[in-house]
C-alpha cells in the first residue's frame, strides 16, 4: 500500500465568534514538497497551521497527517511546528531548550544527545550552546526556534512565518537551513507574507485571503493563469491620484491606491504612452515608472484588488 | 513626561478589567475579613470560651460546689466527660486521662481538684500546706492558663463565701488570741446562713480576678507539652509561616504557566506529544519538590538557630511537608489557571492567601478567634497543615495521629488539581 500523503486538508471551516477565519480550505501536498501559504496578515495562514497540529479544532472539514488525525500520537511524532513567536525558555541555554523540546517529543538518552548536538551544529549555535537563550541575537533565536521544531526529525514541518523581524543576513541563513531540510526529504508547509520567500523556496504556492485559497500552483502556473503573458507596470505619482483619473484608470483595468497605480500590460510600447497621456491631461506628475515581468505580488493584486502587505 | 508614564500604566490597568476590580476589591475584602474576625473581641458576649477538662478527685461537697460554679462561669467550657465510640459519654476518670486530653489537643487546659481540697479550699497565705489545685496546660495557647488562673480565683470567692468566712474565722481564732464559745456559736450561725443564701446563686459572669501568685486558691500550673521543649513557641511559628509562604511561592511559580501562554511556548508544547494533563502534573511535581525543599530549609534553619527539634521528628515532618507541599502547589496551579494575566494572579493570590492565612492560623493563633470563626478556618489548607505540624512538633504524636490532616490535605490536592485541569481547558484546542 502506498504511503499516505504528508498532509491532506479538506474543506476546513473555522470561525472565532463572528469572525470567519477559514472558509473551506482544501490543500494536499506530496512528500518532499515545499508548499508556500502566501497571504496578508489575518488571511488565515496561522489557523491552517494550528489546525494541522491539533491546536485549532475545525468547525467542519478534516485534516489528515500521513493519513491520521492530528491528535494521533503518531501524527504528533511526524510533525514539527515552528511557531511565529519565539517560543523558547529564555533563561535556559540553547542546548537545554533543544533537549526540553526533544523530550517533549519522546526522545531520551543517546538519541536525544545526538539530536541536540546535530541541531546545535545545524543552527551554528554550537559555540553558544551553554549561554542563556535570552542573550542570543534575534536571528540566532529564530534559528533556535526552528531547531526546536525539528529536533525529533519530523517528516512534515510547519513553519509559521519563520523569518519575521529577521535581518537579511540571518534570513539568508534560515533559507539555507530550509534548503537543507528539503534535501533531507522533509515536506514543508511554509506560511509567509513575504512574496520573495515564497518565490525562492516553494515548489507550489497557495494564495490565501479571507480564509479561502484563491489560487494554487507553481509560481509560473499562477502567473500564467492569472495574468497570461502580461507584464506589470507600476506608476508612482507625486500627488494622490484625483478621483476622476482614478475612475478612468480603473475602467482600463488599473489598480489605484493613493499615489501608486498598477497595470497589467501586454503591449507596453503601445499602452504606456496612452497611460502617460492620461496622467498628463489631468495634470498629475509622475515620479517613477517601472515595468516588470509578472510577479506573485501582481498575481495577488490581480486576484484580490489589494497589495499583499496592506 | 512623568504624567505620560503614569498615563500608560493607568491605561494598562484599565484594559485588565479583572486586575482593575481586584485592585480595589482585595483591600476591601481583606479589611472586612479582619473586621469580622475581631469585631467579637470588644464584646464580652462573643469573647472566646476557654475549654477546660475538670477532674474532681476530692468528690466532697465543697469540691462539687466549686466545679458546679466553674461550669456556670461563662468564660469557661468545662469538660468532665469524654465521648466514646457509639455516641456514649463517660466521666473523665483521673488526672492521667485529663493529661492525655491536653496532650492530644482536645482542650488547652485541665484542672485537677485533689483529695482534701474541700476541707480547706481557701488559703490566706502561701506558706500554709494542704492540697493544691493543679492546672495542666498546653502552652501553645499561652493566654488560656493565665485567664483561667484568674477565673479560678474569682469562682472560688463568689461560689464559696461561707468557706472563705470560716477560714477567716479560723485564722482569727488562731492568731487573734482565741474566740469565746459564744462568739464561735454566733459566727457559725451567720456562716451557715451565708452558706444557705449562696448555695445555688450564680456568680457574676465574665473574666476578672487576680492572676498573682498569692491567690486565695492555691494553684500549681504545669506545662505538660512545652516542659520538655527547648523552644516551645518556635514550632507554632514555623508551621504557620511556613504554610503561608509556601502558598505564596506556589502561586508565584504557577505564574510560569501564564508566561508560557503569553510567549506561545504553551502552544508549542501542546503541539508535541505532551498533553495538558501531563503538563500540569509535571508542573505539580516541580512545584511540590520546590515547596518541600523550602519547608525543609526553613525547619533546618529553625533547628540550627531557634531550637526547633527537627531531628527528633523527621518522619512526621516529612509526611506533613509532602502533603502540605502537594496541596499548596495544586492551589498555586488553580490560581494560575484562573488568572489571565500576571496582574490578576498577583491580586487574586494576595486576596486568597492572606484571607486563608488569617483564618487558618498562619498570622495569629486560631485560639484567639471565636469558635465560629475557628470552624470557618477549617476550610483552609493552613489550618490543617498547622494542626498536623503541631501534632508532630508540639504534641509528639505518632504518625497515625496525622491521618485526618493527611487525608484532608491529600483530598484538597486532588480536588484542586482537578479544578486546575478543568480551568486549563481554555488553553486546549480552540
Amino acid at each position: 500500500m502506498a504511503e499516505a500523503l504528508p498532509l491532506e486538508i479538506t474543506e476546513l471551516h473555522k470561525s472565532f465568534g463572528d469572525r470567519r477565519a477559514l472558509d473551506g480550505v482544501s490543500l494536499t501536498f506530496a512528500a518532499g514538497e515545499i508548499l508556500g501559504l502566501l497571504g496578508p496578515n489575518g488571511a488565515g495562514k496561522t489557523t491552517v497551521v494550528r489546525s494541522v497540529v491539533g491546536r485549532v479544532r475545525p468547525d467542519s472539514g478534516t485534516v489528515r497527517v500521513f493519513g491520521r488525525p492530528p491528535d494521533d500520537p503518531r501524527s504528533k511524532a511526524a510533525v514539527g511546528y515552528v511557531t511565529q513567536e519565539i517560543a523558547l525558555y529564555p533563561l535556559l541555554s540553547p542546548a537545554e531548550n533543544l533537549a526540553a523540546f526533544g523530550r517533549f517529543q519522546g526522545l531520551r538518552g543517546q538519541p536525544l544527545e545526538k539530536a541536540v548536538g546535530q541541531s546545535l551544529q545545524w543552527t551554528g549555535l554550537a559555540e553558544r550552546a551553554k549561554e542563556r537563550t535570552e542573550r542570543l541575537s534575534g536571528g540566532m533565536k529564530r534559528r533556535l526556534n526552528i531547531a526546536a521544531g525539528t529536533i525529533h526529525g519530523p517528516r512534515l514541518l510547519l513553519l509559521d512565518e519563520p523569518t519575521v523581524g529577521v535581518d537579511p543576513q540571518s534570513r539568508e541563513r534560515i533559507y539555507q537551513m530550509i534548503e537543507e531540510l528539503r534535501r533531507g526529504g522533509v515536506s514543508l508547509l511554509y506560511t509567509t507574507h513575504y512574496m520573495e520567500e515564497a518565490e525562492r523556496l516553494c515548489d507550489r504556492i497557495a494564495i490565501i485571503d479571507h480564509g479561502r485559497i484563491i489560487a494554487l500552483g507553481t509560481k509560473e502556473d499562477l502567473v500564467r493563469s492569472t495574468l497570461g503573458a502580461k507584464q506589470t507596470l507600476t506608476i508612482e505619482t507625486e500627488s494622490p491620484v484625483p478621483p476622476a483619473l482614478r475612475e478612468a484608470l480603473e475602467t482600463r483595468g488599473g489598480t489605484v491606491s493613493d499615489s501608486t497605480v498598477h497595470f497589467s500590460v501586454t503591449e507596453p510600447a503601445r499602452e504606456i504612452p496612452e497611460l502617460l497621456a492620461a496622467f498628463r491631461n489631468d495634470g498629475v506628475r509622475i515620479r517613477d515608472l517601472a515595468l516588470k515581468t509578472a510577479t506573485l505580488e501582481a498575481v495577488f493584486l490581480q486576484l484580490t484588488g489589494r497589495e499583499l502587505r496592506e | 513626561m512623568i504624567f505620560a508614564v503614569a498615563r500608560t500604566h493607568f491605561a494598562k490597568l484599565k484594559r485588565d478589567r479583572a486586575a482593575f476590580v481586584l485592585a480595589f476589591v482585595v483591600p476591601v475584602v481583606f479589611f472586612s475579613v479582619f473586621a469580622s474576625i475581631f469585631r467579637g473581641s470588644s464584646s464580652r458576649a462573643t469573647t472566646r470560651q476557654i475549654s477546660v477538662v475538670v477532674v474532681d478527685e476530692d468528690r466532697s461537697a465543697n469540691s462539687a460546689r466549686f466545679v458546679e460554679a466553674l461550669k456556670r462561669e461563662k468564660g469557661l467550657r468545662v469538660l468532665d466527660t469524654r465521648s466514646l465510640p457509639g455516641g456514649r459519654t463517660a466521666p473523665i476518670a483521673d488526672a492521667a486521662a485529663a493529661e492525655a486530653m491536653v496532650r492530644s489537643g482536645d482542650a488547652p487546659l485541665a484542672l485537677i481538684v485533689p483529695r482534701g481540697f474541700g476541707s480547706s479550699p481557701i488559703r490566706f497565705g502561701p506558706s500554709e500546706g494542704g492540697p493544691t489545685l493543679t492546672v495542666l496546660a498546653d502552652t501553645s495557647d499561652p493566654i488560656a492558663p493565665q485567664v483561667f488562673y484568674g477565673l479560678l480565683q474569682k469562682v472560688a470567692m463568689t461560689s464559696m463565701p461561707d468557706v472563705m468566712a470560716e477560714t477567716g474565722i479560723e485564722q482569727m481564732d488562731r492568731w487573734g488570741g482565741g474566740l469565746t464559745a459564744e462568739q464561735k456559736a454566733t459566727l457559725q450561725k451567720n456562716v451557715d446562713r451565708l452558706r444557705r443564701e449562696t448555695r445555688g446563686a450564680e456568680p457574676a459572669a465574665g473574666g476578672g480576678g487576680s492572676d498573682s501568685d498569692g491567690g486565695l486558691v492555691p494553684v500549681k500550673v504545669r506545662d505538660v507539652l512545652g516542659e520538655q521543649k527547648k523552644n516551645p513557641t518556635v514550632a507554632v511559628f514555623a508551621a504557620g509561616l511556613g504554610v503561608m509562604f509556601l502558598l505564596f511561592s506556589a502561586a508565584g511559580a504557577g505564574g510560569a504557566l501564564i508566561e508560557e501562554v503569553e510567549s506561545g511556548t504553551l502552544d508549542r508544547i501542546l503541539s508535541t506529544r505532551v498533553t495538558m494533563t501531563q503538563l500540569l502534573l509535571g508542573k505539580l511535581f516541580y512545584l511540590s519538590t520546590v515547596a518541600l525543599a523550602q519547608l525543609t530549609v526553613m525547619f533546618l534553619w529553625g533547628e540550627v538557630f531557634f531550637g526547633l527539634e527537627l531531628h527528633r521528628h523527621v518522619p512526621g515532618f516529612l509526611v506533613m511537608a509532602v502533603v502540605t507541599a502537594l496541596s499548596a502547589s495544586a492551589f498555586g496551579l488553580v490560581l494560575a489557571a484562573l488568572s489571565r494575566t500576571r496582574m490578576q494572579l498577583v491580586a487574586l493570590s494576595n486576596l486568597l492567601i492572606l484571607v486563608m492565612s488569617a483564618l487558618g492560623g498562619s498570622m495569629f493563633p486560631r485560639y484567639l478567634l471565636s469558635e465560629s470563626v475557628q470552624k470557618i478556618g477549617l476550610v483552609t489548607l493552613n489550618a490543617w497543615a498547622i494542626d498536623g505540624f503541631m501534632k508532630v512538633f508540639w504534641r509528639d504524636e505518632p504518625l497515625v495521629a496525622l491521618l485526618p490532616q493527611v487525608a484532608f490535605l491529600l483530598a484538597a490536592a486532588v480536588v484542586l488539581f482537578s479544578l486546575a485541569r478543568r480551568l486549563a481547558r481554555r488553553w486546549e484546542a480552540a
